[in-house]
């Protein structure tokens, strides 16, 4: 204990490291309970291969990989707006109608006649107004996120209702907003996108490596690179193969442009909350808000801000959603968006008890929830162990099983919490 | 003897009063703290300890009363004014965000920033170096989350992020009151390092083995009044801590001894 010139080695930190040694670290941190989105990989996995397997003609054809992608983009969204409530260890269950209202503001104002910069930015701006009252009532009146966006659920969904008029649809006529979800990159296009996104993440993770001092193997960051790049152009090679039906006179291939709108705001966000002190104090707030208060945080602007921005972004998610039907009708957002959104952040990986959690997961969890939507009717009429007839195609069996997702994801969630403590 | 009485105190209470509605906590508390000495702070439960360590924080700022620092007069309203002077606190539920790591938590609240964005190579090479002049051992890697840690390597992180400050008085509540006996051991000689290396030191506990093994002087407070402020010598013994304690007096002998140790 009196060794006069103990010095500090940080051996974890100066001493280069081999693949096998974060191997053992990572089965370590998963023996901890610390999964990450490794089971949201694997269900991704698992589900291609079962409906693969079910349905492979319809399931596993390059029109339905598309579809998918286009489907899950307004949930990934959304769910991305509510990982800023989640982190804080707190909730938005009205997420879904902030993106129904935002898409009914921007809907309606088009209609009469507004150019649509205008018309969008009312529509964020409102989107960010209904952020802040959240975040008001939660911060600064003290009622808990759960029960403040329980009365949102009714109050929005009162909103859109006003907006669009009782069973009305407010129909799109803007060919940007209708080509957010439903256009495609050029196969030029898409080669482009694929590799300026490629090259960057590559600097990045070798900017990465750099700054760890060999903590991170450099095989690791090949490996990493590799196996995104093989993805990537495989996705993109499948994506640039004409996908219209075959008695269709037109071409339908190239990238769908959802792909590099979510992905344009998954990175930038995850690089926002990565590198800004904001970023840094929404962790520390949702970790241990006593001790970030006794840091001298603001914890209770970290909590507005972070409502605002799951505002904004849920506005966001609602022009996806707007430009998927090109309309806005009293259920935008509601019903299945509003739940799938926050099942899908979970899902991913992103803790409901706070601190933990990226924006990747939120789209990793989207995707399971579009792939169990895309797939489940798909498989159609089977018997379950010879037994029961069981049509997999029905809403209830989709309802059940997206349902039993977020109850798996969330168990692995309270359990690796347990296991840590 | 000589030798604190010929330096003066870095910090000095005098008189302070503290009341909480009708309850008088604190009455004409004299209190000194000497830079490189650890100044122990003992007394029975609900004796003021807490409630005076919290009004040099600011966090219950005193009703009556002077504060020194350096020799002269300040005023502490809020724990922003307690920072500024360079006094940190550690507390007892410890102050860290369990999912962020080791140079994450040191930093909190105070992040170094590059052109707007987080400086993390820089952040990460100062706890590094902190640590490191601690002669911090058990803290393999700054990367770790705290959740990964043992309670004294925790400790040891919030002792070392209160001193990241250039801070010249720690105070530090009871720091060794969940540890086991190794863990207890590496704390305590890095709270005497402290000290060596010129910062006064104040250390609440009520562990008078911790108290003998480590302080310069023990202040010992009864019933909201300090009771005694002693310079611990060979001579000095736990019976005579423990008799402060109980009794507010210096007895001879123990009187009884079922208080001292009951952490
Ligand atoms: N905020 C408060 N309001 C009213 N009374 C208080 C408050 N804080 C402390 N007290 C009272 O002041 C007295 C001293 O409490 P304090 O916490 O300072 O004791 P302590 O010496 O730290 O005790 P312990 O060893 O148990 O931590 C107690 O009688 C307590 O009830
Ligand atoms: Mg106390």
């Amino acid at each position: 204990m009196h060794e006069e010139t103990a010095v500090a080695d940080f051996g974890l930190d100066t001493t280069p490291r081999s693949l096998a040694d974060v191997a053992r670290d990572a089965i370590a941190r998963f023996r901890g309970g610390d999964l990450g989105p490794v089971p949201a990989l694997l269900a991704i996995v698992t589900l291609v291969a079962v409906f693969g397997l079910a349905n492979p003609s319809t399931f596993l054809s390059v029109g339905n990989f598309a579809n998918l992608l286009e489907q899950a983009s307004a949930v990934i969204v959304i769910a991305m707006a509510v990982s800023f409530s989640l982190l804080l260890g707190e909730i938005d269950l009205a997420a879904g109608f902030t993106a129904g209202v935002a898409a009914a503001v921007m809907a309606t104002r088009l209609q009469d006649g507004w150019d649509l910069p205008s018309a969008v930015l009312l529509s964020a701006v409102v989107a960010v107004a209904l952020g802040m009252f959240t975040g008001f009532m939660v911060a600064k009146v003290g009622i808990p996120s759960f029960v403040v966006t329980l009365a949102n659920f009714l109050i929005f969904q009162g909103i859109l209702l006003l907006l669009v008029k009782e069973g009305g649809t407010v129909g799109i006529d803007s060919e940007l907003i209708r080509d957010m979800v439903g256009a495609n990159l050029s196969p030029t296009q898409s080669w482009i996108f694929v590799v300026v996104a490629l090259v960057l993440f590559a600097a990045f993770e070798l900017r990465a490596q750099r700054a760890s001092h060999g903590a991170v193997p450099m095989s690791l960051v090949g490996m990493k690179v590799a196996g995104t790049t093989a993805v990537a152009v495989v996705a993109t090679l499948l994506l640039n193969e004409n996908r219209a039906l075959a008695r269709a006179n037109i071409e339908i291939k190239g990238m769908p442009v959802v792909v590099p709108l979510v992905l344009l705001l998954l990175v930038s966000i995850t690089f926002v909350l990565d590198n800004t002190r904001a970023g840094r104090h929404l962790y520390a707030v949702g970790g241990n808000a006593e001790a970030a208060r006794r840091a001298g945080i603001r914890v209770d602007r970290i909590k507005l801000s972070a409502f605002t921005a799951c505002g904004l972004l849920a506005g966001v998610g609602g022009y996806f959603l707007a430009s998927q039907i090109n309309s806005v009708s009293a259920t935008t957002g509601a019903n299945d968006t509003l739940l799938l959104a926050v099942g899908a952040a979970v899902i991913g990986g992103t803790s409901l008890f706070g601190g933990k959690g990226r924006m990747i997961n939120a789209a990793l969890g989207g995707l399971v929830l579009a792939l169990i939507d895309n797939g489940l009717p798909l498989v159609g009429k089977r018997s379950v162990f010879w037994l029961v007839e069981v049509d997999f195609s029905s809403s209830g069996v989709k309802a059940i099983a997206a349902g039993l997702a977020l109850l798996v994801a969330a168990s692995v969630d309270a359990l690796s919490r347990k296991s840590a403590n | 003897m000589s030798t604190s009485l010929a330096t003066e105190p870095l910090l000095e209470l005098r008189g302070v009063n503290k009341s909480f509605g009708p309850v008088h906590v604190l009455h004409d508390v004299d209190f000194r703290v000497h830079a490189g000495q650890v100044t122990s702070l003992i007394g029975d439960n609900g004796a003021g300890k807490s409630t005076l360590v919290k009004s040099i924080a600011g966090i219950h700022p005193i009703d009556s009363g002077e504060i020194r620092y350096e020799g002269e007069d300040v005023v502490i309203r809020g724990p922003r004014d307690a920072a500024e002077l360079g006094i940190e606190f550690v507390y007892q539920d410890l102050s860290l965000c369990e999912n962020l790591d080791v140079v994450q938590n040191m930093f909190l609240g105070r992040e170094r920033l590059r052109r707007g964005l987080l400086d993390k190579s820089s952040m990460e090479q100062a706890a590094r170096d902190t640590l490191a002049t601690l002669g911090v051992r058990t803290v393999k890697s700054v990367r770790q989350p705290i959740r990964s840690l043992s309670g004294g390597q925790r400790q040891t992180v919030a002792i070392a992020r209160a001193v990241l400050w250039n801070s010249r008085i720690v105070v530090l509540d009871e720091p060794t009151a969940a540890l086991g006996v190794a863990q207890t051991e590496q704390v305590l000689a890095l709270v005497r390092r402290l000290a060596d290396q010129g910062l006064g030191v104040v250390l609440v506990s009520h562990n008078m083995n911790d108290v003998m093994s480590v302080s310069d002087r023990v202040s010992a407070m009864y019933l909201g009044r300090m009771a005694a402020d002693i310079e611990v010598t060979a001579s000095t013994t736990k019976e005579q801590l423990v008799g402060l304690i109980t009794s507010g007096q210096r007895a001879g002998s123990p009187t009884t001894d079922t208080h001292g140790d009951d952490t």
